[in-house]
């Protein structure tokens, strides 16, 4: 992240969340505590939304919030507020304190981390020019997006997001870190007049790296192509999915078992050692790799570190914060969560790895099979077998002798994520950042073996 | 507050706005976390701030800030004027808002015991005599129980001199086992996964018996480690409410939805069936048994306030009369482009975000003639299922699967042995065409989805459910053997 000094123009910069955090900490030592960590959030957010090709929504935000750990031997209290200025703080301790003194104790010792490791510099994590980002190059971004669907005569629906995000962090145990990240993001759905939909979506850190036109052509071409789609019977297809679908896939396994506490708590399926995947399938998370959206620290303030998740195939590590890291013996990856957190830690920056394989290699050595643009609403059926259930949807067509012959209706899947890394038998070389519910990833298509279709929509 | 919402709505018209609105916002939450007996965390958190919303040459606007100051105000309400502006360049149909009175006055959640004047200690004790007694039980790999209290003041000040004051007073809380045997994961649930949600007072709370029904509950996720897979099949299937209400979320409450119908939300969650040549044709949703209504003023219900977040007065809409689809859930700009008057929808999550077509709370109507006990003692065969595990259904809202907790075997009327991880599927008209009897009033309750979300940037919605369980015909469960 990057620390700038001074914005020029009155605006807070990280540096006077980090003294407000501070302050915060001395309140709470007022107040008893005998540990505590403040963590300021802030933002600036805009999204620009459009929907029947014109924009019917357009937002901005600013907020800010502090939130404070208050540890009283083995007892913790977190209170927050939005209110930052000293009466806010004052208040916020003490009722961060009345939680802690009511609390009954615990068995286990509250484990704020320890500055261990330097915070990189991560000038990659900021760009002016999403920072600066106005309404009016939002609309802008909207409107190339909808002159693209015009020109292919479809309608388009999507949204252009611009933010800068503040993060500062102080604990009594000498923590102290602070800096500013962007991102961006513009995703649309376009849909033809005959039934066919598409989709196509970029995220980056800086805004002027997106391409509204070029988004704006994927998915209306794919629209045009999925026009009048036929009705195909469930059961195991072969599948090629792109880089929309795939991202769902890390997102799920990041939930489902990337975690220390899933682990420690039995519910995870990952087992050190354990094979999940086939020889094609690295995925690591890395918070300073410049082709997703970076963060140098955790909402603990601790340095992230690159974990290897997966390794040939081979379960390798999951995440920790600190918590779960004294319960381990070892120290945090720097993937907490804002406190009190008991989902216990996330990989926010999931990359796999490319393989060798164009996109139309993906496709032409594929004898029948269907290739899925993306996946709609995926819930977990069996969580320690990570069995997902979820539908296809803006872009599903059947190939035969490695070529796309045509539109098919959306499919159901109630399918194990596992077996599909385990069926992955071709990844493609180039990868896109996709943001997705746990944070974003940076994600290749794939060629999966098998995948396990259970039923059939209207379109 | 006055001089706060006269001086956004001021300086918005100054700058151009032909139409501005408010909402000044504070939140207090507090939630309780307990896992396998120990106090996991306790938070209180407290928001505040404002949202103007403005029309500008038949363009909409939004700028929001957590800083309740004059000069941010001036700064917020002329930033989203500008942003109208902006939406202005790639308009194609001007917004034209339909015609309503100005809406004056306050409402207030009713509430007998003050969830946040009730002390902590109090709280936590009774929360965690109920996981205690979750975890005690042979088999349980950990426990997990909640609470957690939010009260909401609001205030909505509009250009045509609208002016209202509103209070809610949401509560909901749950505990839920989990025993873990190698894959196997089983996990039960008590009010129900989601936590039971209601707009009351620490009464309500009271009122679950959590401590009372935590021994059962953990007993049966142990003994469902050990319990056949539920059969594969055409099925006789009884929701209880504990999964009927998230049937009626998903299949019937989002479709209902005006703007989804319109198209906004394409790019997110989808859209609709329900074109409004159904509501033309008076489309046949489900079986005459079928009566679904939209019922802001329902009590207890987290869908229940006096004004909508366009100053729209509560109301209730009947989307299903009798099986036919007769309604949407509808606001100012959208109701007029089918004729009809907003049915009042529109919330918004907190001072930061629009409003939107949210469900306020969407009830399926109990029928005279037998309870819930009754539906299955009248069931020759079946398959009873409760406690929502997992969702899913298509972009349009048509093919669904959902898993639930638990299925009990019904044979001769008598529910009887457990099976593990149902699920069941289909589409929804013929699903609810399906429906073949729905549970008295007698079985009636208010249950809630604390966590419906919505719209880009992301909204938590707060919705309400009245359901007293129904049985359904020929529907297919079970897509797997695990």
């Amino acid at each position: 992240m990057k620390a700038r000094r001074s914005s020029g123009d009155g605006r807070r910069v990280p540096a006077d969340w980090l003294a407000i955090a501070e302050e915060t900490l001395s309140l709470a030592r007022g107040e008893g505590a005998t540990q505590a960590e403040a963590l300021v959030m802030a933002e600036d957010a805009a999204l620009t939304r459009f929907a029947n090709s014109e924009i019917h929504q357009n937002v901005a935000e600013t907020n800010a919030s502090l939130n404070l750990r208050f540890v009283s031997g083995k007892r913790v209290g977190v209170a927050s507020t939005s209110r930052l200025d000293r009466d806010g703080l004052r208040r916020v301790a003490e009722r961060a304190g009345q939680i802690a003194r009511n609390v009954a104790e615990g068995d286990e010792v509250i484990a704020l981390p320890t500055p261990d490791r330097p915070i990189p510099d991560l000038l990659v994590a900021f760009a002016e020019a999403t920072a600066e980002a106005t309404p009016e190059l939002r609309a802008d971004g909207a409107r190339a997006v909808i002159a693209a669907a015009d020109s292919a005569g479809v309608t388009a629906y999507g949204s252009f997001a611009t933010t800068v995000e503040t993060t500062a962090v102080a604990n009594t145990l000498g923590i102290r870190s602070a800096g500013q990240r962007t991102w961006s993001q513009l995703l649309t759905v376009s849909m033809g007049p005959d039934g066919g939909s598409g989709y196509a979506e970029i995220s980056a850190v800086d805004a002027a790296r997106i391409d509204p036109s070029a988004i704006g052509r994927e998915a209306s071409e794919r629209a045009r192509a999925a026009a009048n789609p036929v009705a195909i019977e469930p059961g195991e297809w072969p599948v090629v999915l792109t880089e929309y679908a795939v991202s769902d896939i890390l997102d799920m396994l990041g939930y489902l078992g990337f975690s220390a506490l899933a682990v420690q708590e039995e519910r995870s399926f990952v087992e050190l050692g354990k094979r999940v995947g086939s020889d094609l399938v690295d995925i690591w998370d890395d918070g300073s790799d410049a082709h997703g959206l970076p963060m140098a620290f955790d909402y603990e303030g601790v340095p992230k570190e690159r974990v290897q998740l997966i390794e040939a195939g081979i379960c390798k590590g999951v995440v920790y914060d600190a918590q779960r890291a004294a319960k381990d013996g070892v120290r945090s990856t720097g993937h907490g969560l804002p406190a009190p957190n008991p989902w216990g830690p996330f990989p926010l920056n999931m990359l796999m790895g490319a393989g060798a394989a164009s996109r139309d290699d993906l496709i032409g050595n594929l004898e029948r099979g269907l290739l899925v643009t993306r996946f709609h609403y995926t819930n977990p059926v069996h969580p320690k077998l990570a069995i997902v259930t979820g539908m296809t949807r803006d872009g599903t067509f059947l190939i035969e002798g490695g070529k796309i012959v045509g539109p098919v209706k959306n499919l159901r899947y109630t399918q194990s994520y596992l077996d599909a890394l385990g069926g992955v038998e071709a990844v493609g070389s180039e990868r896109r950042c996709i943001k997705g519910f746990l944070g974003a990833s940076v994600v290749p298509p794939v060629r999966i073996a098998s995948w396990t279709f259970t039923g059939a929509t209207e379109h | 507050m006055r001089d706060l919402t006269d001086r956004a709505l001021g300086t918005a018209s100054v700058r151009g706005a032909g139409y501005a609105d408010i909402r000044i916002v504070r939140r207090l939450d507090e939630s309780i976390a307990i896992k396998t007996g120990r106090v996991e965390g306790v938070a209180s958190g407290e928001s505040e701030g404002f949202g103007v919303r403005v029309l500008v040459d038949g363009a909409w606007g939004f700028a929001s800030s957590s800083r309740l100051e004059p000069a941010e105000i001036d700064r917020v309400a002329g930033d989203a004027v500008r942003i109208a502006r902006a939406s202005a360049t790639a308009l194609r149909r001007r917004v034209e808002l339909d015609d309503r009175p100005p809406a004056r006055g306050s409402y207030e959640t009713p509430v007998d015991e003050d969830p946040f004047a009730l002390s902590l200690e109090t709280k936590i004790a009774s929360l965690l005599e109920a996981d205690k007694s979750a975890a005690s039980v042979r088999g349980v790999g950990y426990t997990e129980s909640t609470y957690a209290a939010q009260r909401e003041w609001k205030t909505f000040a509009a250009t045509d001199g609208s002016f209202t004051e509103q209070t809610f007073t949401h509560v909901g809380s749950a505990i839920e086992a989990n025993a873990i045997k190698g894959d196997e994961h089983q996990r039960r649930s008590y009010p129900d996964a989601g936590g039971a949600w209601n707009a009351a007072g620490y009464e309500f709370i009271r009122g679950l018996d959590l401590a009372e029904r935590a021994g059962s509950i953990a007993e049966e996720s142990v003994a469902l480690l050990s319990a056949p897979q539920c059969p594969s099949g055409q099925f006789t299937i009884i929701l209880d409410p504990s999964q009927l209400y998230l049937q009626i979320h998903e299949s019937c409450g989002h479709p209902s939805e005006l703007d989804r119908v319109f198209g906004t939300e394409a790019s997110y969650a989808g859209t609709s069936f329900l074109t409004t040549d159904k509501l033309d044709e008076a489309f046949r949703y489900g079986s005459d048994l079928v009566t679904i209504v939209a019922d802001a003023t329902a009590p207890g219900g987290m869908g229940t306030f006096g004004w909508d977040d366009e100053g729209v007065a509560a109301q209730a809409v009947p989307l299903v009369q009798d099986g036919i689809f007769i309604g949407y859930l509808s606001s100012r700009e959208t109701a007029p482009r089918i004729g009809r008057r907003s049915g009042g929808a529109m919330r918004a999550d907190g001072w930061n975000r629009i409003p939107l077509i949210r469900m306020t709370n969407i009830n399926l109507l109990p029928r005279p003639g037998m309870s819930l006990a009754e539906i299955v003692a009248d069931t020759d065969e079946g398959l009873y299922l409760a406690s929502n595990r997992s969702w899913s259904i298509d972009d349009r809202r048509l093919n669904f699967q959902f898993a639930t907790e638990v299925a009990y075997e019904i044979k001769a009327g008598q529910k009887g042995r457990l099976f593990k991880n149902p699920t069941y599927t289909g589409i929804t008209y013929d699903f609810w065409r399906s429906c073949d009897a729905v549970g008295d009033e007698s079985s009636y309750r208010m249950l809630g989805t604390p966590n419906c979300g919505k719209g880009e940037p992301g909204q938590i919605g707060h919705i309400g459910h009245g359901v007293s369980g129904a049985r359904f015909r020929n529907v297919r469960v079970g897509v797997g053997d695990w």
